[in-house]
Formats: C-alpha cells, sequence, structure tokens
C-alpha cells in the first residue's frame, strides 16, 4: 500500500471509531431521558433538554464556526416571549406557538446576524452582547411582555388540538421528541458538507475563502440556525414552565449558555448535553444560597479557561483515546 | 423661561450634564479597555467588575478608615490596580498563546465571582457615599445651574483622558509601549522587558477603572451592580470608536454621553438603547469604528 491510501484508510478507521462511541453515547442519553423520569424530578429533566438544545444551538456556532455569540439568550428569551404570548393571548395550539417563536427567533437571528458577521473574533462577542443587551431593554419597555412580571400562567394547550399536554407525561414526551430531532438535526448539519465548510471556516477563514467559499453566507446560515434552535429551545421551555420572563433574555443566560457548552466540552457533539445537566443540577441545589450561584459560575469559568479547556466529554473523549491504544 | 424646539432650556442643559457626566465614565472605561486590549489582545470583561471595586475601596476609606475623597482618589487605584496585576499574573499570563476568547471568558468569569462576592456580602440596595465638603454646592451659570462636584468629575475625566494619551503618544514610555503593540518579540530582542510591560499595562487600565469607579461613587450610590450594566454599553462604545486609537476612545465616549442625554430629552423611551442602535448603524457603514484602522 502507498502511503496516501495507509493514511485514507487510518483516517477511515478513525471516523468508524467515532461513529461507535457516537451510537454508544446516544443509546445513553436516550436511555438517560427515557428512564430518568422514574428517578429524578420530570420537570427538571424538561428544564434540562430545554437547556441541552440550547447549548447544542449554541456549540453549533462557537464549537464548529468558533463564532462566539454572547449574545444567544436574545433567542431563548424572545422565542420564549413569543410562544408565551401566542399561547395565551392568539389562543394558538402548542406546536404553532413554538414555531411562531422559532421564526422570531430565526428573523432576530438574520437581523442581528447581519450586522454581528461584520465583525471577527471578540468584536463579535462584544457586538452580539451589545444587541442581546438592546433586545432586553425593548422587553423591559415592551408592552405585551409584562415588563418585570414576564407572561404569567401560560396555557401548556393541547398539542395539535388533540392531547392535553397538563398531563405531565404528555409534556415530557413533547419537550422529548423536540430535543432528539433538534439534537439529530445539528448532529446531520455538523456532519454534512455544510458542516465541513464551517469547519474549514473555523480552522482557517483565509484559506476557505481562497477555495472559493462565500464565508459570510454560510456564517449567517449557521448563525440563523442557531438561532432559531434556540428560539425552539426558549419557547418549549416557556410552554414547560407555563412563564416567559426578563431572566431568559438577560446577559447572564448568555453567559450561562457558554459556561454549559465549556464545561462539557466545546466542539463535542454530546458536551453540551453534559454541560446543561451538570450547570443545572448545581443551579438547583446552590439556589437557596443566593449570590453563591453566580460566584460558583465564575469559579467554574475560570477553571474551565485555565485548566480544563476541553471540558467534561472533551477529556473523556481523550481519556478513551488513550486508553484504547 | 426660554425653549429650544419646545423643550424648556433648563431640562436641556440638565440632560445635557448628565450626558456629559455618563460620558466621562463612558470615556475613562473605553479607555482603559483599549489601553489593555493594545497590548494585551483581550477585552477586559471584569472592567465593570473592576469600577465597582474601586467604590467600594472608596466607601472602605472612609466608613472604616476615616480617610476621605482625596485619599480615595490616590489609595483606591493602585489598590485595585494591584490587585490586576495578581489577576494578570496568575491567570491572564497563562492564555496569551491561545485564542483570545479565552481572555475573555477568562475575565467574565471573575467579573461573576467578582459581582457575586460584593453581592453576598452587601447585598444589591446600594451605600451612600457622601459628596466631599470642598466639592459641595454648585454655580449659578444663568441658564443652569451647575453642581460643584459634577464639574469637577468632567474636568478630572478630560484631565485623566488628556494625560494618558500624551503618555501614550509622546512619551518614551509611550513608544516602547506602542511598538510592543506592534511587534512585541522584536521590542523584547531590543532588551526592553515586554511581560513586566504587559503587566504593569493591565494595572495601569484596572487603575483606571478604579479612579472611574471612586468619581462615581458621590453620583450614583455605590452598589456590587452598578459595574455590570455600564460595562455592556461601554462594549457599545469601543465598538463605535474603533479599538485602534486612544484618543478615538475618549472622544467617543463623550459623544455618546451627550447623545443619550439628548436622547433623553427628545425620546425618553430609547434613551437605554440609543447608543445599541449606533453601534448597529456604525457597523453598517463603517465595520471598523469611526476611528479604527480598516484592515
Amino acid at each position: 500500500m502507498t502511503q496516501a491510501t495507509q493514511q485514507a484508510a487510518a483516517g477511515i478507521a478513525e471516523r468508524e471509531r467515532e461513529q461507535k462511541q457516537h451510537r454508544i453515547a446516544f443509546v445513553l442519553m436516550a436511555a438517560f431521558f427515557a428512564f430518568g423520569p422514574a428517578l429524578i424530578y420530570p420537570v427538571f429533566l424538561m428544564k434540562v433538554m430545554c437547556f441541552a438544545l440550547f447549548a447544542c444551538a449554541f456549540n453549533l456556532l462557537l464549537g464548529f464556526v468558533g463564532l462566539l455569540s454572547f449574545g444567544h439568550a436574545m433567542f431563548l428569551g424572545m422565542g420564549g416571549y413569543v410562544a408565551a404570548h401566542t399561547a395565551k393571548v392568539w389562543g394558538l395550539t402548542p406546536e404553532l406557538a413554538i414555531l411562531c417563536g422559532a421564526a422570531v427567533s430565526g428573523v432576530l437571528g438574520l437581523v442581528s446576524g447581519l450586522i454581528a458577521i461584520r465583525r471577527q473574533g471578540i468584536y463579535f462577542a462584544m457586538i452580539t452582547l451589545a444587541l442581546a443587551q438592546m433586545v432586553y431593554f425593548f422587553c423591559v419597555q415592551a408592552p405585551f411582555t409584562g415588563g418585570e412580571d414576564g407572561i404569567q400562567a401560560v396555557p401548556r394547550g393541547k398539542l395539535f388540538g388533540l392531547i392535553d399536554l397538563s398531563n405531565q407525561l404528555a409534556m415530557y414526551v413533547m419537550v422529548a421528541v423536540i430535543f432528539f430531532s433538534g439534537f439529530l438535526l445539528i448532529y446531520r448539519i455538523i456532519h454534512s458538507p455544510f458542516g465541513q465548510v464551517l469547519k474549514a471556516i473555523r480552522e482557517n477563514e483565509t484559506r476557505a475563502i481562497s477555495l472559493g467559499y462565500d464565508i459570510n453566507r454560510y456564517k449567517l446560515l449557521a448563525y440563523v440556525i442557531s438561532a432559531t434552535l434556540s428560539g425552539v429551545a426558549g419557547a418549549t421551555n416557556a410552554l414547560v414552565f407555563q412563564l416567559a420572563a426578563l431572566n431568559s433574555v438577560h446577559w447572564t443566560m448568555s453567559g450561562e449558555v457558554v459556561l454549559m457548552t465549556l464545561l462539557g466540552g466545546l466542539g463535542t457533539v454530546f458536551g453540551p448535553v453534559v454541560g446543561a445537566l451538570v450547570l443545572l443540577a448545581m443551579e438547583n441545589y446552590l439556589a437557596q444560597l443566593g449570590a453563591w450561584v453566580t460566584i460558583a459560575q465564575g469559579v467554574i469559568f475560570v477553571i474551565c479557561v485555565l485548566t480544563f479547556r476541553r471540558g467534561i466529554v472533551g477529556e473523556l473523549m481523550a481519556f478513551f483515546k488513550h486508553w484504547s491504544r | 423661561m426660554s425653549e429650544i424646539f419646545g423643550i424648556p432650556t433648563q431640562a436641556l442643559f440638565g440632560q445635557l450634564l448628565i450626558g456629559l457626566i455618563n460620558g466621562s465614565f463612558y470615556a475613562l472605561l473605553s479607555l482603559g479597555l483599549a489601553v489593555i486590549f493594545g497590548l494585551l489582545n483581550i477585552i477586559n470583561f471584569a472592567h465593570g467588575a473592576q469600577y465597582m471595586m474601586g467604590a467600594f475601596c472608596a466607601w472602605f476609606l472612609l466608613n472604616k478608615l476615616g480617610l476621605g475623597y482625596g485619599w480615595a482618589l490616590l489609595i483606591t487605584p493602585p489598590v485595585v490596580g494591584a490587585s490586576g496585576i495578581v489577576i494578570e499574573r496568575l491567570m491572564l499570563s497563562r492564555l496569551y498563546k491561545l485564542d483570545h476568547l479565552y481572555g475573555f471568558l477568562l475575565t467574565f468569569g471573575l467579573a461573576l465571582i467578582l459581582q457575586g462576592l460584593f453581592r453576598q456580602e452587601f447585598g444589591s440596595s446600594g451605600l451612600p457615599y457622601p459628596i466631599p465638603n470642598a466639592l459641595q454646592g454648585g454655580q449659578n451659570l444663568g441658564f443652569m445651574f451647575l453642581p460643584n462636584y459634577r464639574a469637577w468629575v468632567v474636568v478630572a475625566s478630560l484631565t485623566v483622558c488628556i494625560a494618558t494619551w500624551f503618555l501614550i503618544e509622546k512619551t518614551r514610555l509611550g513608544a516602547y509601549l506602542r511598538a510592543a503593540t506592534e511587534n512585541p518579540q522584536l521590542v523584547q530582542a531590543f532588551g526592553i522587558n515586554v511581560p513586566r510591560m504587559i503587566m504593569l499595562t493591565y494595572g495601569f487600565g484596572v487603575a483606571l477603572a478604579a479612579l472611574a469607579g471612586v468619581m462615581a461613587a458621590p453620583i450614583y450610590s455605590v452598589n456590587p451592580l452598578m459595574g455590570e450594566n455600564l460595562i455592556i454599553v461601554v462594549f457599545a462604545v469601543v465598538v463605535i470608536g474603533g479599538m485602534g486609537s486612544i484618543m478615538g476612545s475618549i472622544v467617543t465616549g463623550f459623544m455618546l454621553g451627550l447623545v443619550e442625554g439628548l436622547t433623553k430629552v427628545f425620546y425618553p423611551e430609547a434613551s437605554n438603547t440609543v447608543i445599541f442602535v449606533i453601534m448597529a448603524i456604525v457597523l453598517m457603514i463603517r465595520p471598523a469604528g469611526l476611528f479604527g484602522a480598516q484592515k
């Protein structure tokens, strides 16, 4: 065999092993969310799934295009507000309310993306943060969001007008279906030719341009997809808790999703899910301690950046790779 | 009572003064951010928290040690600056070889820790800090009343900004600094201790934030959250001005403060968002910012 074919064979073997790992991890994750409600409070698990989808959508940008958006809360929050408003005031069924939330977040993503992708790197982070702050002030003042009170007592309604979602099990199944569809969609995007171009942009933007790719269009499309899926996550979350409030548009939420992704493993497929689970569990236990939640988040941030940059899943993968040799 | 565009002049000038005060803080803070970014390539998210620490340091000096405003102006910047140097040595210096986004995330984590600790200790209602005796009262300018303390803040901030500009653009030390921004390896080869320069630059930027905090203490109450919303506005100011020039960040800071003040008079609903709207427009027309170099 020539060297080139040897390398190609090694590459294929590597990919097959990766796919096998992903399959095992996916089965474990599915089992966790299928049997979890027997052991863990189901509403908490629904929250985990919503935020896991949010973090996966965020990871699509940071982990695979290398764009750090520090304003993703605007999509989560807007999706939530729109779904809550359409479900409560317009009386839409839950699936339509979620679609409305996703559509508005997608349009918001298109507009803010057109502005933000004009700069790269650290500027991109600052611009998205500033735009999200603008959306936050809009939500504080706009009449339909209910200001400080938020939109309360949002009806969960009947899915397709048939299935009553006030039944906890039905709601759980719906959230799980949404989460897994979103997750698989993102997985498909990452492993598609489109995803390969995104990774090429992350690795070497100049080379991607010289290969003839219109990188701004790719970035914008990835940004809009991420925004839309974040909107789905926010809308679903609003229906689960029957509440849309200001905290999900605040910049601390943007920071939280960065932390979930970083802690779980940047640029890994399952990292954001693990990160969301760990972080939400921590917040749940520390909730009575007030400002200590913020302090703990800050400490995790510092530790992740200084010594734990691969995150939980990244470290595990490195461990297995080392061990299997 | 005279009016301009149907707005009483008193209200107009009052808001312009508030705008000028806000602009002073925007200018001081964005100047510090620009100085740090120039050499470290890091956007210091902890800047707002360090500004808050400056205000708390002044409060401590007054209430625990009985040292007044003058002492606070002298002691606070070096103390908080020193804490910045510790952060730079222990943490930031480990990240220079990595993507610059990690520095941003690290300082974000630090900001959460600092704000959380102060909030845990002092709550979020805010502590009063009196205006120093020497600067109480005000001048009647005929068309408006100008409180002495506010005049002092504007003048002091302008002076500090221009002194910093002079230091960086016109002195030998500043020349080293600018050279190290361009090419640190080469400057190091000439026998200049670049890591120490980076350390002191970060300390200086942090000290500027702390100074702004001391000046803000008598105007806004001393509050653990005083920096967190301000810093995002300052980011927008920095994006509008472009990081390229020191003078650019000073001018943009004051200008946007005034624009914000004017918006409060003519269309108060938009006063919170006007700076972000301007940012979006500037990005569409001139992505590098008003004073930034187009790459």
